[in-house]
């Protein structure tokens, strides 16, 4: 038995949009190497829509499809239908993860957000409502 | 064992396969050997005595010249049976136990499990090295210190730790030592008498017999409890009908093992070398836990910096490479490996641990493929990790 489903392994061994985005409209990093997961997600966001997302990661096989998965997810919609993409819908379009690995895909969706409210912080000044980045830095999610 | 010949299995800390003698022998014992040892008719009788044969021969082969060598259920239950066997045998004279920082599972989830009954534990902590802090040791030992438990070698990184001074310590203030020898029987040549230890564990599937068969060994004197409580098996000191085969195959394969240990040991050391060497040479930022130390000559332990174990070990899996690491994702914990922690491994790099463990099946060209294929994977992990970046900005 594999440990991970064939769609984990998929995203793992060819994840979609590594990179970085030179003149991205936002930026987001979550987690810290204590962990050893960190997720960094770059979203160029044009009238409302995401139009380019690419992200870097470091971890463990999971972190790196569910980060590959959730940049598909996000891809093309408009902010506030990424702002809606939660941990649980990243691992069911993964056809799932196992247990011991939910808390390392539970960055996903933090990383999304945390580069929306890069965003805000670049277009309102203010960053995203009722976003508070600092929850997520322990490693005991 | 052509079966896995399309595999590298540069796992063998973790398990071994059979030795093909041990296969041989088990064949034979398999259809004669089914009576209960404890019975009083012939066929049991045999088997008792069979069984008798092969703890003679073990005691040989170990320099055991006196005290029991007791059959267990593997190097768990032979960890826990030395250690809570002497802390509850010997509360009268204290509660108070000593081990490293360093140890097996099985013996420091032992302590704390002594600890949650009111038993006293101190963890002595290692150098950088991964050697266990001697001075400290000599510090920790009270009037109510019953155990000393300190691994003979460690099964992440491969250190072996000064264990005749251990024992010469211990002997000073009048303390008991137990050693957990799982990863060093079968590889090094040994002898018990001479090495002094009081109470030593080994387990047979770490040298090529099967799994969940091991022994303790006790030295006379020792006051222990047992901790299976039952029949009067092993002097009642292990409650439970043997395990017949399992026991009589550890015997041929720790006969197997320690006939050409010497040779065998150099023989892996060169291979282990080999790719230590490669691999420094060609990936950057990364180095060798407790390459100072005296070392089992079988075992790597290198850390990668900025890319995490359990994505390496994936894509080696993908190439039909089996290896292991100490990132808190391969062992289910939020922590990674407690060995390197102690060390002073940074948590960030910890996680970035693999562990390559040779044995005997392992050839040059193992050594080839890992050369090839790793430093590729290590690239494009990196290339994806943001702390890489990080570390090219600031150096
Ligand atoms: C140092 C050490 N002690 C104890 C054990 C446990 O042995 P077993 O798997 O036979 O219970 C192991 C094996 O994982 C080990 O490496
Ligand atoms: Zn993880």
């Amino acid at each position: 038995m594999a440990l991970y489903s064939d769609k984990v392994m998929d995203h793992f061994s060819n994840p979609r949009n590594v990179g970085e985005i030179e003149d991205a409209s936002g930026v987001g990093q979550v987690g810290n190497p204590t962990c050893g997961d960190i997720m960094k997600m770059f979203i160029k966001v044009k009238d409302d829509i995401i139009t380019d997302v690419k992200f870097k990661t470091f971890g463990c096989g999971a972190a790196i499809a569910t980060s590959s998965m959730a940049t598909e997810l996000i891809k093309g919609k408009t902010i506030e239908e990424a702002l809606k993409l939660t941990n649980r819908a990243v691992a069911e379009a993964l056809d799932g993860l196992p247990k011991v690995k939910l808390h390392c895909s539970v960055l996903a969706e933090e990383a999304v957000k945390s580069a929306i409210d890069d965003y805000y912080k670049k277009t309102n000044g203010k960053g995203l409502d009722g976003y508070n980045p600092k929850k997520f830095d322990g490693c005991h999610h | 064992m052509n079966k896995y010949k399309d595999i590298v299995y540069l796992d063998h800390n973790a398990t071994t396969y059979l030795a093909p003698e041990v296969i041989e022998k088990i064949k034979t014992l398999l259809e004669p050997n089914f009576a209960n040892p404890s019975s009083l008719y012939g066929i049991s009788l045999r088997a008792k005595e069979e069984l008798e044969d092969a703890r003679a021969e073990m005691k040989k082969l170990l320099g055991i010249s006196s005290g029991q060598l007791i059959f267990t259920g593997g190097g768990s239950e032979s960890d826990n049976l030395a250690i809570k066997g002497v802390a509850y045998a010997n509360q009268r004279k204290g509660k108070h136990i000593i081990t490293s920082a360093i140890e097996h599972h099985a013996v420091l989830h032992t302590c704390e499990n002594l600890q949650k009954q009111g038993f006293e534990i101190t963890y002595i902590p290692v150098d950088d090295q991964g050697v266990v802090k001697l001075d400290e040791l000599k510090k920790t030992i009270r009037k109510d210190t019953v155990l000393i438990s300190i691994m003979y070698a460690n099964n992440e990184t491969g250190v072996i730790q000064p264990m005749a001074e251990i024992v010469k310590i211990a002997k000073e203030q009048g303390v008991l030592v137990h050693t957990d020898a799982v990863q060093v029987i079968g590889k090094l040549p040994i002898n018990i008498d001479e090495l002094g230890v009081d109470l030593l564990s080994l387990s047979a599937h770490k040298f090529y017999g099967l799994k969940g068969v091991g022994a303790l060994y006790v030295k006379k004197r020792v006051l222990l409890d047992p901790i299976i409580n039952g029949g009067e098996q092993e002097n009642g000191k292990r409650a439970g009908t043997e395990n017949v085969v399992g026991i009589l195959a550890m015997a041929e394969a720790l006969k197997v093992s320690l006939k050409n240990a010497k040779d065998e040991g150099l023989r892996e050391k060169k291979l282990r070398d080999k790719l230590e060497n490669g691999l420094l040479s060609s990936i950057p930022e990364s180095f060798i836990n407790g390459k100072g130390a005296d070392r089992l000559s079988n075992t790597c332990n290198i850390i990668i910096k900025y890319i995490e174990g359990e994505s390496m070990l994936l894509h080696l899996d993908a190439n039909n490479i089996c290896a292991s690491s100490g990132s808190a994702c391969t062992s289910g914990s939020l922590d990674p490996s407690h060995v390197l922690l102690a060390m002073g491994v940074p948590h960030e790099f910890a996680h970035g641990s693999l562990r390559f463990s040779f044995g005997k099946l392992n050839t040059e060209e193992d050594v080839n493929k890992v050369l090839e294929v790793l430093p590729k994977i290590i690239k494009t992990l990196r290339a994806m990790s943001p702390l890489w970046d990080e570390s090219k900005k600031t150096n």
